[in-house]
């Protein structure tokens, strides 16, 4: 295809815009990612804490979660991988979308001070806490096909069967299901784009902490990740902890650590102005 | 480009132009031959089981099944219920994506600024083109890239850089069930998946003949 002078000049400009963002973008302008929670730092206050459960291993658990709460999810067998799913309470057709929340924010690990973004370019959680950043955004979470080839003939609980049954519990059903978010899933590449299992990058007592940024419907599965090489079919206890993170402050890092997710908030902010009439 | 062999029967042969959407079935059986005609073009793919578009492609299980993070020849494309759609057979590329799904309006505010807000982009063809077959936004997941060139790097580091297409590579697939598919020929000039530019593509339905 030939190009006319003007169009190559247009090209031009938009390469160098782009270069401009993937070099902000990628030294983490303005701020740093801080190292990761200590797993015995953060304490929750006690009068903080709205709901505490333990979620057996295998299990699943669907919640609501207002603008403002957090949930911990909390491995404390150190065997456990959450996957996660999150729709707008409001409007389930905008729902966790983690291409852009790789995409948008240059990286595809997760850690604190990262946000999950919606596919309305929305933070719908942010990662306030976090003792591991050993988490999976590319692979996803079981199946019962999955659980097959690695533990044989038996019945065992998939990670897609129960983001099904807690769709159909919020409402909702396997149409509204996305690529899940696995915590606690220590998944690489290598320089062939192959996945690695990193597991001493896992660790009983890990946690992660994640405030919802708008009124959400959240589901949480605690089956083993397909990645998993264990050959057992053994995955332990999730604490799972609900409470009242305090009021972002002004510097808040999850909203300020960089350009995207300060647009991001702005998105926020103007959708909460219009639909629930506050800023 | 290696010739659609002689014996074959064309379903259809059609140039979809710069930025626009489209849909056709493809029977099991068919090949699916998308041609970048003109190189560095982002080819936004989804695929929804026919009979039932409650199933649908899956970017994990697909890179799940594949062991990495790209797809190439020989991935078998994946749909939600663990059933392969569609095998790769003929990559002549080598560079696609499955992990930065499409460009949208809203995204693009978020990764390029608020001024971006008001350009064509993938999911709006997305949710045009699903209209016609009676889907939704709620049905769009994310998508197969072909052509698109992000680089994950060990670090967990993550680009779109610019695309290796050269004029007339061409990927092809063979349908295992019937399935619905949806072309976004991605017209966001934002990053490079385009070479900021953005170009016609050809789409080839064809079945094999007698010998
Ligand atoms: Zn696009």
């Amino acid at each position: 295809m030939i190009l006319t002078e003007q169009e190559k000049a247009e090209v031009e400009a938009n390469r160098q815009r782009y270069e401009q963002h993937k070099a902000l973008g990628q030294q983490q302008a303005p701020k740093a990612l801080p190292p990761p929670t200590p797993r015995d730092g953060a304490p929750i206050a006690a009068d903080a804490i709205i709901h505490r459960e333990t979620v057996p291993g295998g299990w699943y658990y669907v919640t609501k979660l207002g603008r403002g709460e957090a949930l911990r999810l909390v491995n404390t067998s150190g065997t456990s991988c959450v996957s996660i799913q999150a729709w707008n309470a409001f409007d389930p057709s905008e729902r966790l979308n983690h291409a852009d929340t790789i995409k948008v924010q240059w990286a595809a690990s997760l850690r604190k001070g990262r946000v999950i973004l919606s596919d309305m370019g929305r933070a719908l959680l942010s990662i306030i806490e976090d003792t591991s950043g050993a988490h999976d955004t590319m692979v996803g979470g079981s199946t019962a096909a999955t659980n097959a080839a690695r533990y044989g003939a038996g019945s065992f609980r998939n990670t897609r069967d129960n983001f099904v049954l807690a769709a159909g519990k919020l409402g909702l059903d396997r149409r509204d299901l996305h690529p899940s978010i696995g915590f606690f899933a220590p998944v690489a590449v290598d320089s062939q784009g192959r996945f690695e299992w990193h597991g001493e990058r896992r660790n009983k007592g890990d946690f992660v902490d994640l405030r919802a940024e708008l009124d959400l419907l959240v589901a949480v599965s605690n089956c083993p990740h397909p990645l998993d090489p264990s050959p057992s079919y053994a995955p332990g206890d999730i604490d799972i902890i609900r409470y009242q993170a305090p009021q972002p402050a002004a510097d808040d890092l999850c909203r300020t650590v960089s350009l995207e997710a300060k647009r991001a908030f702005e998105n926020n902010a103007f959708y909460l102005a219009g639909v629930a009439g506050r800023a | 480009m290696t010739a659609i062999p002689a014996s074959a029967r064309i379903v259809l042969d059609t140039e979809i132009p710069a930025r626009v959407p489209w849909s056709a079935i493809i029977r099991k059986g068919q090949t699916l031959r998308i041609v970048d005609s003109h190189g560095q073009q982002a080819v936004d793919t989804l695929f929804y089981a026919a009979d039932d578009h409650g199933e649908r492609y899956s970017g994990q299980d697909t890179l799940r099944a594949q062991g990495s993070a790209y797809v190439t020849t020989g991935t078998r494309i994946m749909s939600t219920e663990g059933r392969t759609m569609l095998r790769m057979v003929a990559d002549s590329c080598g560079l696609h994506d499955t992990s930065a799904g499409a460009c949208s309006c809203e995204s693009n505010t978020v990764r390029f600024g608020h001024q971006t807000k008001y350009l064509h982009a993938c999911r709006e063809n997305f949710v045009l083109e699903a209209a016609k077959h009676g889907l939704s936004k709620r049905d769009i997941v994310p998508n197969l890239n072909f052509f698109m060139n992000v680089p994950l790097d060990t670090s967990g580091n993550f680009t779109v850089v610019d695309g290796v297409s050269k004029p007339g590579d061409y990927v092809e697939m063979v349908a295992e069930m019937d399935v619905l598919c949806l072309i976004s020929n991605c017209p966001q000039v934002n990053n490079p998946c385009n070479g900021f530019f953005p170009t016609p593509i050809q789409v080839v339905i064809y079945e094999a003949g007698e010998d």
